[in-house]
């Protein structure tokens, strides 16, 4: 009986849910639901995305075609382009930096897991909002603030942030040093503050979302691959984002406040800064200390992503769910413990380097149990090529190809001849830039019939796929021969080296392929914006999926489910389970072909007695008639 | 009569606890992780040599003494609330907030000891990491001031009590977290300045 009060109970709070009917900005613009902040960190995502490229295309055709007179870009850049129609040198490094700056964190991490932790957790848990919708509505409002101020540091004299997104000082401490470490520097240390304080009330969130708010049934070993990414990237950013508050507010003390941390014993232009006592590589120290697990906090939601949409379009239950967890914990780790690797060549003690060493290559063991388990997914899977599926396959193909220069680069010795050079460029761009960014596109093509109640157009989802990625392999492979021969990055050009000159045209190639490239990044804004308003009406469950969020209505309203909260019986990867031996024999051929090759998580055991194994059918005898002839589960059965 | 029984069986309710207090478990985290970087920061720092050493100011210890009876006080507070004893809780939240603002202004004093002393926040690494160190934690001790004061304009309405206690808990744990960190980072200047 109580338990029929209860549900009672809940009803009337959903009708709570529904009959308030909120005004335009509440419902829109300062929405508290998490639906809608998702929709605004992924399009603010997408336009920090096609700013951040287009500045790519920019430098790239400066590095392919250094002769080439920019003076077209004038109307755009004015100031930049010199009286000669050449790129201006310092705004070329201005450049860089807003490049990695905007992707990793702009678009990789707010537009990624700011778009898919909110719009997945609470529709994948089965909750009806995330904890704290206030904060979360605070989490996208400081993340807008941060962009804006980002964004106005382009306009003004002296130019963005220009050391670099690593932003290691004295380069970026001192305004003499160079006129992006002015103004543009201070911009980007109060944006990325902001930013930082955003990631943090949304991390937060994501967490005690995660854990507090899980529907009946909805135990850690049933939550879906997705949803364990996004918890484990949150407890990452959680760990890792205060330090770089830290190592910001003490750079900002330096180059504000006339304090030593960073900075020591420097003379520019004949002149003794006053400066005695401070440390650069200590900045060095606490910047990679958040620098590396960032690099997974890109990376893992996508890798979730990927779980879900392969298992799903393979027909297939993922392989080792367990073992994909287990090395998810293990990488999220082991990322707090390898952060010296990028400083193999500060100085360091070559003992101490070995042991970073070590660290950094045991990331491969994890990193190759996952890609081992997505192949072993497809393996003889019931494929189906949706474009979410190719942009998850061609992320596990740039994560092998990328991971592999990874051992490489980990290495401390080989490292003096590759550290800052093309190589690098090469391997991040492939492993984490182009991975995660196939990561959260499939995530795109795959969740848009939920977000937005259309699909997208699958023709021109393929088209984008195989320009984008060949593009990418055409782009960052070429990378790798130029980085060994030894191009440092971040140089404005080569032609005053004859050792580069071979390698003119191979640049040259490597340009025309960015240029290709973005522009077929065009395609997809098309048929994402066209969809929204255009495409064709989406069914409730277009990829035949198990996981939770295909239970709400096709438009979801406030709160998620119009009734109850769906209970959980089962894991979400219950694709093709094929008959059970007892049933196997009484079912005709007819009856066989035509069992649904899905089960989804909603679906009691007791309901499935044909695919049941014999431990799940146990669970169900657990269940005994009570004296009213009710059926109820006798606990002390249970043990 | 009940004509169709579907026999289903009920999936185990999940682990869960309030998620406001949650919340401000998780907010600590990252507290905790700001000042674990400032103070391995200062030993990264200091171990590269040049660090001037000079005597912490006595006052440190009188503020130390201070913050811990505010906790004290803060408990009381806490336990008089939960007894519906509201005189009692007014006046031991009110004790906290004075105790704490004693406390803050002990530590600006503190300041004018170390600059009496010639330790300057610009200058040696070794004061400055001083200042800053203090400087954070005391902006942290003034957001749990105005939670406390919060809560405190809540108790005079009465909307403290026994049934209404999450609050003043949350505000009670946070001021608690927060005398922790200052008594970690006293005790850690003590052995490494």
């Amino acid at each position: 009986m109580e338990t029929a009060d209860l549900h009672i109970a809940e009803e009337h709070a959903n009708e709570a849910h529904e009959h308030h009917e909120q005004g335009f900005v509440a419902k829109y613009i300062f929405s508290q639901d998490h639906k809608i902040i998702a929709k605004q960190f992924l399009i603010t995502g997408i336009l920090w995305a096609v700013i951040g490229g287009l500045l790519s295309v920019f430098f790239r055709l400066q590095l392919g075609f250094p002769d080439m007179s920019m003076e077209w870009l004038r109307p755009l850049l004015g100031g930049w382009i010199t009286p000669t129609g050449q790129l201006d040198t310092e705004f070329y490094l201005a450049m860089v930096t807003m490049h990695g700056t905007i992707m990793v964190f702009f678009v990789l991490t707010a537009g990624l897991s700011g778009t898919f932790s909110n719009f997945l957790i609470p529709l994948q848990i089965g909750a009806r909002d995330m904890a704290s919708g206030f904060m979360n509505m605070l989490s996208y409002w400081f993340f807008f603030l941060s962009s804006v101020i980002m964004f106005i540091s382009f306009f003004i004299s002296t130019g963005p942030a220009s050391g670099g997104w690593v932003i290691y000082p004295p380069l970026s401490a001192l305004p003499q040093a160079m006129s992006g470490s002015g103004l543009g520097m201070t911009l980007w240390l109060v944006s990325m503050a902001l930013f930082i304080v955003s990631t943090l009330l949304g991390g937060i969130n994501y967490i005690t979302t995660v854990i507090n708010l899980r529907t009946d049934g909805m135990s850690f070993d049933k939550l879906p691959l997705t949803i364990w990414a996004f918890f484990l990237t949150a407890i990452i950013g959680l760990l890792s984002f205060p330090v770089l508050l830290s190592a910001a507010l003490l750079l900002i003390l330096d180059r504000s406040f006339g304090t030593s941390f960073y900075l020591s014993e420097i003379y520019i232009g004949g002149e003794a800064l006053p400066n005695l006592g401070g440390s650069p590589i200590l900045f060095q120290h606490l910047f990679w200390f958040l620098g590396h697990p960032e690099v997974y906090i890109v990376l893992l939601p996508s890798l979730g992503i990927t779980s879900e949409i392969i298992s799903t379009n393979s027909r297939k239950p993922i392989f080792g769910y367990k073992a994909m967890i287990g090395s998810m914990i293990g990488i999220g780790f082991l990322s707090f413990i390898v952060w010296a690797h990028h400083m193999f060549v500060t100085g360091m003690n070559p003992f101490l380097g070995s042991i970073f060493m070590l660290l950094t290559l045991i990331i491969a063991i994890p990193s190759a149990i996952k890609v081992f388990n997505y192949i072993t997914t497809l393996w003889k899977g019931n494929i189906v090529f949706t474009p979410a599926m190719l942009f998850s396959i061609g992320l596990v193909s740039f994560f092998i190809s990328g991971g592999l220069t990874g051992i490489f680069l980990g290495n401390s010795a080989l490292d003096i001849q590759l550290h800052d050079t093309y190589f690098v460029v090469a391997h991040f761009h492939l492993v984490m830039g182009s991975a995660a960014f196939f990561g959260m596109l499939a995530g795109v093509y795959h969740w848009f019939p939920k977000m937005f109640g259309r699909m997208m157009d699958a023709k021109l989802g393929y088209v984008h796929f195989w320009f984008t990625f060949i593009g990418i392999y055409l782009i960052f492979f070429p990378m790798h021969y130029i980085g060994i021969a030894g191009f440092p990055r971040r140089y404005y050009s080569f032609t005053n080296f004859d050792a580069f000159s071979t390698f003119t045209d191979l640049n040259a190639f490597i340009s025309i392929a960015a240029v290709l490239t973005f522009v077929a990044q065009f395609i997809f804004l098309f048929n994402f914006f066209y969809s929204i308003f255009r495409g064709r009406k989406a069914p409730a469950n277009p990829w035949n999926s198990n996981t939770l969020e295909w239970t709400t209505p096709i438009n979801p309203g406030h709160g998620n489910w119009p009734g109850e909260i769906p209970k959980v019986y089962r894991w979400p990867y219950d694709y093709s389970k094929p008959v059970n031996e007892e049933y196997a024999g009484k079912m005709s051929e007819e009856e066989l072909a035509n069992m649904p090759d899905f089960i989804p998580q909603t679906v009691p055991y007791s309901e499935t007695p044909e695919t049941n194994l014999p431990h799940e059918n146990d669970l169900i005898n657990l269940e005994v008639k009570d004296d009213e002839g009710a059926i109820v589960i006798d606990t002390k059965k249970e043990e | 009569m009940i004509k169709d029984i579907r026999i289903t069986e009920e999936p185990k309710k999940t682990m869960s606890m309030n998620p406001k207090r949650f919340l401000l478990w998780m907010f600590m985290v990252s507290i905790v992780m700001i000042f674990a970087s400032l103070t391995s920061a200062y030993i990264v720092r200091q171990a590269e040599g040049n660090w001037l050493t000079f005597e912490l100011p006595q006052l440190l210890w009188y503020s130390t003494v201070i913050l811990l009876l505010s906790s004290l006080t803060a408990q009381l507070a806490y336990r008089a609330a939960k007894q519906d004893n509201l005189a009692t809780l007014k006046t031991t939240l009110g004790l906290t907030v004075i105790l704490g603002v004693s406390f803050l202004i002990t530590q600006l004093y503190s300041w004018g000891v170390l600059i009496d002393n010639h330790v300057y926040f610009v200058g040696n690494p070794s004061g400055s990491f001083l200042y800053v160190l203090m400087g954070v934690h005391g902006f942290h001790l003034l957001s749990g001031l105005v939670y406390l004061l919060i809560v405190l304009t809540q108790s005079f309405t009465y909307k403290v009590h026994s049934k209404n206690l999450l609050h003043l808990s949350l505000s009670v744990s946070y001021w608690h977290f927060l005398d922790v960190l200052w008594i970690y980072l006293f005790v850690f200047l003590l052995l490494n300045h």
